[in-house]
């Protein structure tokens, strides 16, 4: 029999706020160990912690970008547990209210938009972080009460390949709704992964196996496709799997045991005294709401129905969003977007990485773009000529007509001037003009990169070519 | 109404002597036996509550306050290591 897995995935990301969720202290990575602490996140008695609105609104921000219904209340629980990165032994998070609920994700994979459905999206505390010594362990706590989205899926998840492009989107659409720088070398998102195997077709679903410590998606795939794998081993073999939770074992490439299902934490969930409840009215919620964008996805099919871009230009532009915004406002009414679309990724790009400017940096609006595309278009500068105008453009901010105009490029398409710098051409060489009449095709090119050369660029070489092969074959 | 009283020391983390659980044994089960005597009241229609203040969105403005001199948050630790709180031996 055929065993087919169902995988759904639990993503923490750290919210992007300035100060900590219940405290002032600073969430910044990289501080020098316990020094954005307090009596709050340090868990002392006594303290009362205060909500950051931020964290809220970003909790909020995130689950509208998800699609997610937003509960008319929201409260915060105690999750009890011993362990010395927790210092108050529990770990405050939302249980049965939380922010947001029953959303969704959409993205490409396997060249089909697939849909995962979001559980939910809560809002929770991350706890200190570990450092290990050869006989003890050290805990800091700058990162105890950083605010955590944590992001629930539903097993609807097919493949581990599928997994990793989950989370690809996921980051995509965090960091452009600017609700989580999304670092993975800083830590900011990590998740957790939740796998079973059934028979292929059956409804219900098998032994759920959670997975634990998984610091990249790529650690998150790889670790799935051992763990199916094993699974799928055990059942062929006629074995039974049971709920239990596994660790992720990166160097060895293995998953093992962590906790059996009646090791499992009893985490004595009960409501969180010292928080009140939130209840996001209309005003607010229409306040947090402004922060929405446009979805990666959707602006990726958009730009390809709007303005006819190939699949990659429109997914270069929708994954920088200044740079689609940038494009979107070059392109508006051009004739031929693709052509100004070449501009921005292509040659745009390359002044902004050379130069280390940024676009709103950059000294030309983006209907200059669009003018130099229509020189171009028009016959008025060769594309070659072009790519000095755009340099000419980047440095000075002048606009591409002018540039033209003072600099003397503008294309000559004048028969008469091309026709003597053709003579000049085969006076000079006579061997090359003997070769193409006597049936050398590349001669010919030679001789018209010599009136190329000789007009400085600017002659219409389509021209030059034509002229130079009357000439000739006279 | 019985209480398992092991699991109870096991997740609070504490250790009692035989007298302390014949002691507090039966009165844990006293006090789940009075939960259990609310139980029965009649709540159908009465909204669940998390809190006893009507209060609701106490939030502050996201904004960094000083933290704490590192020498004064590290001042109850036993132990201390490269500016670290000091903690036996965790793996998990």
């Amino acid at each position: 029999m055929e065993y087919e897995p169902a995988i759904g995935l639990e993503t923490h990301v750290q919210l992007k706020t300035r100060s900590k969720m219940w405290c002032g202290c600073a969430n910044e990575f990289g501080a020098p160990p316990n020094t954005n602490v307090c009596p709050v996140c340090l868990g002392m008695p006594g303290v009362l912690p205060v909500a950051n609105e931020e964290g809220l609104r970003k909790t909020v921000l995130a689950g509208l970008l998800f699609g997610c219904e937003i509960p008319p209340r929201a409260k915060f629980d105690r999750k009890n547990y011993f362990y010395p990165d927790v210092p108050k032994n529990y770990q405050v998070t939302q249980y049965d209210q939380p922010s947001t609920r029953a959303g969704h994700l959409d993205f490409e994979f396997e060249g089909r938009v697939t849909r995962v459905r979001i559980t939910r999206a809560h809002l929770e505390e991350d706890v200190g972080k570990n450092n290990h010594f050869e006989t003890h362990s050290g805990v800091d706590f700058n990162r105890a009460g950083v605010p955590l989205l944590e992001i629930v899926s539903e097993p609807d998840i097919t493949s581990p390949a599928m997994a990793f492009e989950y989370l690809n989107a996921l980051k995509e659409v965090l960091i452009q709704g600017g609700i989580s720088d999304c670092d993975m070398e800083k830590g900011m998102v990590r998740c957790d992964v939740n796998v079973s195997v059934r028979p292929r077709g059956a409804s219900e679903l098998g032994a759920k196996i959670e997975i634990k410590n998984l610091n990249s998606f790529s650690a998150a795939r790889r670790a799935l496709e051992y763990e199916i794998r094993r699974q799928q081993g055990v059942v062929a073999q006629g074995g039974r799997l049971a709920q239990e939770t596994r660790r992720w074992i990166d160097d060895a490439g293995v998953t093992e045991l962590m906790r059996s299902k009646e090791e499992a934490h009893d985490y004595r969930y009960f409501p969180e005294p010292d928080l009140m409840p939130m209840e996001p009215g209309a005003a607010w919620l229409e306040s947090v709401g402004r922060g929405m964008v446009e979805l990666p996805l959707a602006r990726k099919q958009r730009l390809m129905q709007d303005f006819q871009l190939p699949a990659s230009d429109a997914q270069t532009l929708a994954t920088d969003p200044a740079l689609g915004d940038y494009f979107e406002k070059a392109a508006c009414g051009a004739k031929a977007p693709k052509a100004i679309a070449n501009w921005i990724i292509n040659n745009l790009r390359a002044q902004l990485a050379h130069s280390g400017a940024t676009l709103a940096l950059v000294r030309f609006a983006p209907g200059a773009i669009a003018e130099l595309a229509g020189l171009v278009d028009s016959g008025k500068i060769s594309s070659k000529i072009a790519q000095e105008v755009f340099l000419e453009m980047f440095a000075t901010g002048d606009a591409p007509g002018a540039i033209v105009d003072r600099k003397g490029l503008a294309q000559v398409s004048d028969t008469g001037a091309i026709e003597k710098l053709c003579d000049e051409a085969i006076a000079a060489h006579p061997k090359s003009a003997a070769d193409y009449r006597a049936g050398n095709v590349n001669a010919l090119n030679f001789l018209k990169g010599q009136v190329m050369k000789a007009s400085r660029g600017k002659a219409n070489p389509g021209l030059a070519g034509e002229i130079l092969d009357r000439k000739l074959k006279a | 109404m019985q209480v398992d009283l092991q699991h109870v020391m096991k997740l609070a983390r504490v250790e009692l002597s035989a007298e302390e659980q014949a002691l507090l044994g039966p009165q844990l089960g006293q006090i789940l036996g009075y939960i259990d005597q609310l139980r029965k009241v009649d709540v159908s229609g009465v909204e669940p509550t998390a809190h006893a203040v009507p209060l609701v969105n106490v939030m502050r403005a996201d904004e960094v306050q000083p933290s704490l001199p590192h020498a004064e948050a590290m001042r109850n630790a036993p132990a201390q290591r490269a500016g670290l709180f000091v903690v036996p031996p965790v793996l998990e």
